[in-house]
């Protein structure tokens, strides 16, 4: 899960890291006010949206006065915003998070993260603040650092003190970049933190340690224990059927095609999307129902999939392990049904009680074409669309 | 022969008395496991199909003697403790069910094992399966229906995920390509074991001649394979098939720019088909063609 700037680094400030201040405005009006409030003599105003590279895109803008703020806000306001990782339709800007500018004398790079192949905590920093740290690490890999955290015995000071001196800190600032890294490294671990990522870190001219920008991703498997973080959600960051899907418990991913999907397991679900492929069609979404289906999961994700208008065939893929296909297809019959399914269904099942849900199938008086291999279905489905 | 389990091998399992616990045990016991003793705090005394259950795993020690392996089906919020225990009271061989454990804690049972010199398969896995020997983990289902998709035979099967690890099988099967050992080796952004760290023990069983691995998109683990097999002159021959070709046209989700940097460059399905097949791996595009792929890998090397 994502979550906003203002909200990371209203989380960073929990943590004892430094940030600017700031506050978040809704209207021109309030981003004037809110500047106004901070009193400095530059505010930088700040598109809020979950996406990096805002600055090349239009989305940040400094201000010299309120009247300049609230100027600046409404331009920002209301814009779509596009920028090298937004998706391509660009993201509606919604906030502005006004901001007191800051005297900046050093800019660096530093994330805290999980290197998935180390198993290990990871922290690379760059002296090159400000900069896709991709771009650093093609051009000039010699100005990143890297530290490794070993998970049961935690990140001690004499690895942030070493990450400090290969940055080329004096020690003044290495004693208030200890503190920071140390709270940064605090919020990874206690809010379940996937990355937490800070580009530019500042060091000002005063020699102080802060925090310019702040990226925060969460580990969706352990929300469950910081209801804090799940409360950031902002739904008007998420894709709507996506969204839909999460609330089902089930995992949706639309797409440009015709043909919509109902799989178990990812893993089948992508071979299922390839053979579409490859068969001469093109696939609706990508829809994993997970292991536990039942009926009720069946149905739902019946639901979904006819959401999209563009759906002109249906293939059911399951390959029955944990899952029984007696279940499924219960469920299948129970939305053709209910839900009125004019589309035509192809649906393939295997494994466990697979023929006794073929039996439910046939004696439903559907009209469901069945087949017994993944190319089958594949052929079968394409040919249905035509 | 086999690798990592056979019909001897003893495991326990932890959280015994969960729903989807029960039915493991099943399906394990019909299948031939031996499963000496279940773990579920407080409810000591009860047996599942035969299986005694105690309060913590040094009892089952105390009473049962010393299992080798784990499975372990507990919630999320209680499976790092349930791993921890297990590895404490010498347990060798944990299979991690559960999916969906925060993976800070993943990290910290990965870490451990490693320190204790066990191993971990998953999380969020169906385990593995020697078939005609033994099974530890939900992999293909009831014990009838693992027979139909699981023939004993030479070609090892890795997969991350659970699902296509019996559709893999079940293709060989149907091909008359029994197997060896297969492992549903869990599908989260950090495994006990990937497949890179199976491959050892596959070159050393003689039973296995040849290997089959399902592949998808993100992370370096086929990368890892990849560079292992150039490094040791493996004499098994691999076949992938490579799932989510689908996906490089699109714009997907993509690990964090910070990611790359320490894990190196995320493959797209082109790159990863292109790293394999540099390193002699025969990339299938359709799982039908797996069977295919491997009979002529094996009549080349005759």
């Amino acid at each position: 899960m994502n979550v906003h700037e203002y909200q990371a680094k209203g989380l960073l400030r929990d943590f004892g890291v430094a940030v600017p201040e700031g506050i978040l405005a809704t209207t021109p009006a309030e981003a004037e006010a809110a500047a106004r409030e901070l009193g400095t003599s530059i505010v930088v105003v700040k598109a809020q949206v979950h996406a990096g590279g805002r600055g090349k895109g239009g989305g940040v803008k400094l201000a010299k006065s309120p009247a300049e703020a609230k100027q600046a806000a409404s331009e920002i306001l209301g814009m779509t915003l596009h920028t090298p990782q937004t998706p391509p339709e660009g993201k509606l800007v919604r906030k502005v998070y006004v901001e007191a500018g800051s005297d900046i004398a050093k800019e660096l790079y530093l994330a805290v993260l999980l290197d998935r192949a180390e198993e290990k905590f990871a922290i690379v920093a760059s002296t090159e603040g400000g900069m896709e740290i991709e771009e650093v690490a093609a051009k000039t890999p010699d100005k990143i650092q890297t530290i490794h955290i070993e998970p049961n015995v935690g990140l001690r000071d004499y690895q942030i003190r070493q990450l400090g001196f290969g940055l080329d800190l004096e020690m003044d600032v290495i004693k208030k970049f200890v503190p920071f890294v140390r709270g940064l490294f605090d919020l990874f671990i206690e809010k379940d933190a996937s990355q937490v990522e800070i580009n530019p870190l500042v060091i000002t001219g005063g020699g102080d340690v802060i925090a310019l920008d702040g990226k925060i991703n969460f580990d969706d498997g352990a929300l469950y224990r910081h209801p804090d973080v799940a409360e950031l959600r902002d739904p008007d960051e998420e894709d709507d059927r996506e969204r839909q899907a999460n609330e089902l418990d089930l995992a949706y991913v639309g797409l440009d095609g015709d043909i919509g999907c109902m799989v178990n397991g990812a893993g089948l679900a992508m071979a299922t999307l390839d053979m579409i492929t490859h068969c001469g069609g093109s696939p609706a979404n990508f829809l994993d129902v997970g292991g536990g289906a039942d009926k009720e999961k069946v149905m739902n994700a019946f639901k979904l999939i006819l959401r999209d208008p563009g759906v002109k065939v249906i293939l059911v893929n399951i390959f029955g392990g944990i899952v029984r296909c007696d279940l499924i297809a219960e469920g299948v019959v129970g939305a053709a049904q209910e839900l009125g399914v004019e589309v035509p269904l192809v649906v393939r099942l295997q494994g466990t009680n697979a023929a006794e849900g073929r039996k439910i199938l046939e004696d439903s008086g559907l009209d469901i074409t069945s087949a017994e291999t993944l190319q089958e279905a594949g052929e079968r489905a394409v040919a249905a669309g035509k | 022969m086999s690798i990592l389990i056979d019909k001897d091998t003893s495991f326990i399992i932890q959280g015994i008395t969960g729903r989807e616990a029960v039915n493991l045990t099943r399906e394990n016991l019909d299948y031939g496991a031996r499963i000496i003793g279940g773990v579920t705090p407080g409810r000591a005394g009860r047996d599942i199909y035969g299986v005694k259950v105690y309060d913590c795993v040094r009892d089952v020690v105390k009473h049962e003697g010393q299992p080798y392996g784990s499975i372990v089906s507990v919630p999320p919020r209680f499976t790092k403790d349930a791993v921890f225990e297990a590895l404490e009271n010498d347990i060798k061989l944990i299979v991690i069910v559960t999916e969906n454990i925060p993976r800070r804690e993943v990290a910290q049972m990965v870490e451990l094992a490693n320190l204790r010199g066990a191993r971990i398969i998953g999380p969020n896995c169906l385990g593995m399966i020697s078939p005609g020997e033994a099974k530890m983990g939900g992999v293909g289902g009831p014990a009838a229906n693992t027979r139909q998709a699981y023939t004993k035979g030479n070609i090892g099967v890795m997969s991350r995920s659970g699902g296509m690890t019996t559709e893999i099988a079940s293709t060989l099967t149907a091909a008359g390509l029994g197997q060896s050992t297969c492992v549903s080796i869990g599908g989260d952004a950090i495994v006990g074991t990937t497949y890179a760290e199976l491959m050892p023990f596959f070159e050393d069983d003689p039973a296995t001649e040849a290997i089959a691995i399902y592949s998808e998109p993100g992370g370096r683990m086929e990368a890892e394979l990849a560079e292992w097999i150039a490094k040791n002159n493996s004499r098994l021959p691999v076949v992938a098939f490579m799932a989510g070709r689908f996906m490089d046209e699109m714009q997907g989700m993509r690990f964090g720019h910070a990611g790359t940097i320490v894990e190196g460059k995320e493959d797209t399905t082109a790159d990863k088909i292109q790293r394999m097949e540099a390193a002699g791996i025969s990339v299938a595009e359709r799982i039908e063609e797996i069977p295919e792929l491997i009979k002529q890998r094996l009549a080349e090397k005759k």
